[in-house]
């Protein structure tokens, strides 16, 4: 990675800094605007390349981040393709492993899967993949709603760190990382702009 | 964003107007669970329910069952009159049992009012509140505005009658509580010897003239009148409450044109209201027992969870 990538920038979000509190340290920018969207274009090609086309192919987001991601993914597969890719969303958290042991309650969202996932090939979609435990509840819950010919995992960053066996087939950007470090990614549609940040936790 | 404490469910009255949309919101992600071809999910697995009905049910203890084994607890239902409530237990006891069963969850259903809250007080384990005497029933309120706020978005502002026999019911006040906290208009309907005094301190109106009522309310919650609780001279016949009381075409025809019907169940067929209404367009009655389950599941879920973090 060149040098001039890591664009290092000040960020504390207001809130906090309007409390006093300062977790973070400074950030550096790994991916921006284009950058990400030069990614998803390069991972919808990917896919329609390994899939030989857009036919019998869905794509489903894991909320909150990776929904979006998947809706781009799918747009850019019409600019390919010309085809109109099946989307939906799924909420992970009555399938999490440390639901027992959650800190802090976790939000139950929908899951909008409209669609038969019988005999399509899924193409599984989320922002970051850290340690594989957010992938294997996914999977244990797309199983519930059929049996997908295929599941392929799509994610924009891979940081590295698995405590399970599995890996992603489309990667947007491998980031090395200590887990002292967090990854944030910011979408237009959730956060107002597109950006992934790196930094130090403290 | 709030996040839910209570290890219990005891009534509306305990809530903030926060919580209870909180609780609306995650029933409303639940409610995509009961769609799928596979109607379970595994966020409670390994817990164990308890249903404790100490007077009849089939609505609320089916529902409260069919929403714990969609989330893939285990359920056990005690009938009263099979156990050893009949050899004299008391409900304390009864309830220190099960927790010494190791259940998590107790669903409670009793006759007195605050039996719920007392079990509550006792044990360390869940309690959710399923009808206890003329207090509260909770999450048949949550179903209620839950099924309103799918009809109409918001809550706030909404014109809601409740009509019936206001003195001896629990689905009443729930409703009250619920639908006041969130910014609705209640007024309550009924002939008088079945409003409660000073009922009007709960910021409900009051009135006797259902035809008043309907021409400017949005739904109508419809009580079962419980004739079992004939208390002598002043309690109206049947045919006398259909006659004012009763929803019927007719009347439906001068309210407005979209109103809401509900019912918590069981129906009494021409008394409460005619067969054409509660079969006809404007009636929600069965979609309310399907969202029942969604409701359900998220109390079940929520209750759950906070006990777990206060590990």
């Amino acid at each position: 990675m060149k040098n001039d990538e890591y664009r290092v920038t000040k960020y504390e979000p207001l809130a906090n800094k309007a409390r006093g509190i300062f977790l973070m340290k400074e950030k550096a920018k790994i991916l921006d605007t284009e950058g990400i969207q030069r990614a998803i274009m390069r991972i919808a090609h990917e896919i329609i390349e390994k899939n030989k086309g857009g036919l019998g192919l869905c794509v489903v987001g894991i909320r909150n981040r990776g929904v979006y991601i998947a809706q781009r993914i799918a747009a850019c597969i019409k600019q390919i393709e010309g085809i109109d890719v099946a989307t939906g969303a799924l909420d992970i958290t009555l399938y999490r492993d440390d639901l027992a042991l959650a800190t802090g309650q976790p939000r139950v969202r929908k899951t909008e899967i409209d669609f038969d996932i019988n005999d399509q090939n899924l193409v599984l979609v989320d922002d970051v993949l850290y340690t594989g435990r957010t992938i294997r509840a996914a999977l244990d819950a797309l199983i519930d709603f059929g049996r997908p010919k295929s599941i392929q995992l799509a994610v924009l960053v891979d940081r590295g760190h698995r405590e399970l066996p599995i890996r992603a087939d489309f990667v947007g950007k491998n980031i090395p990382t200590s887990k002292k470090e967090s990854v944030e990614v910011h979408l237009q549609e959730s956060d107002g702009c597109d950006e992934v940040l790196i930094a130090e936790k403290e | 964003m709030i996040s839910w404490t209570k290890k219990d469910l005891l009534g509306l009255e305990y809530l903030t107007p926060e919580e209870i949309t909180l609780i609306l919101d995650t029933a409303e992600s639940f409610k995509e669970v009961s769609t799928r071809e596979i109607k379970k999910v595994p966020a409670l697995r390994g817990k164990t329910a308890v249903n404790l009905f100490y007077e009849p049910s089939t609505r609320t203890r089916v529902s409260f069952e069919v929403a714990a084994k969609r989330l893939s607890a285990d359920v056990i239902n005690i009938a009263t009159e099979t156990s050893s409530v009949k050899k004299g237990e008391t409900l304390i006891d009864t309830g220190k049992n099960i927790q010494a069963l190791k259940a998590d969850i107790i669903i409670v259903r009793h006759n007195c009012s605050g039996a719920a809250n007392m079990l509550a007080r006792t044990l360390d384990i869940s309690v959710i509140n399923a009808g206890d005497g003329w207090h509260e029933h909770p999450t048949q309120a949550l179903l209620d505005i839950f099924t309103l706020k799918e009809r109409f978005g918001v809550i706030k502002g909404l014109n809601v009658a409740i009509v019936g026999d206001i003195a001896h019911s629990r689905v009443a006040r729930s409703n009250i509580w619920g639908l006041t906290k969130l910014g609705a208009k209640v007024t309550l309907c009924a002939p008088e010897m079945l409003l409660p005094p000073e009922i009007e301190l709960t910021g409900a109106k009051t009135s006797h003239n259902l035809d008043e009522v309907l021409k400017n309310t949005d739904a109508v919650n419809v009580l079962r009148m419980q004739f079992e609780r004939d208390e002598g001279a002043a309690f109206p016949s049947q045919l006398d409450y259909y006659k004012k009381f009763g929803i019927t075409e007719e009347r439906l025809a001068k309210a407005k044109k979209d109103i809401v019907v509900m019912h918590p169940g069981p129906i009494n067929r021409g008394v409460e209201m005619s067969s054409e209404v509660a079969d006809g367009a404007n009636s929600v009655i069965l979609e309310q027992v399907t969202n029942g389950i969604a409701v359900r599941m998220a109390v079940l879920f929520l209750v759950s969870q906070a006990k777990d973090a206060k590990k």
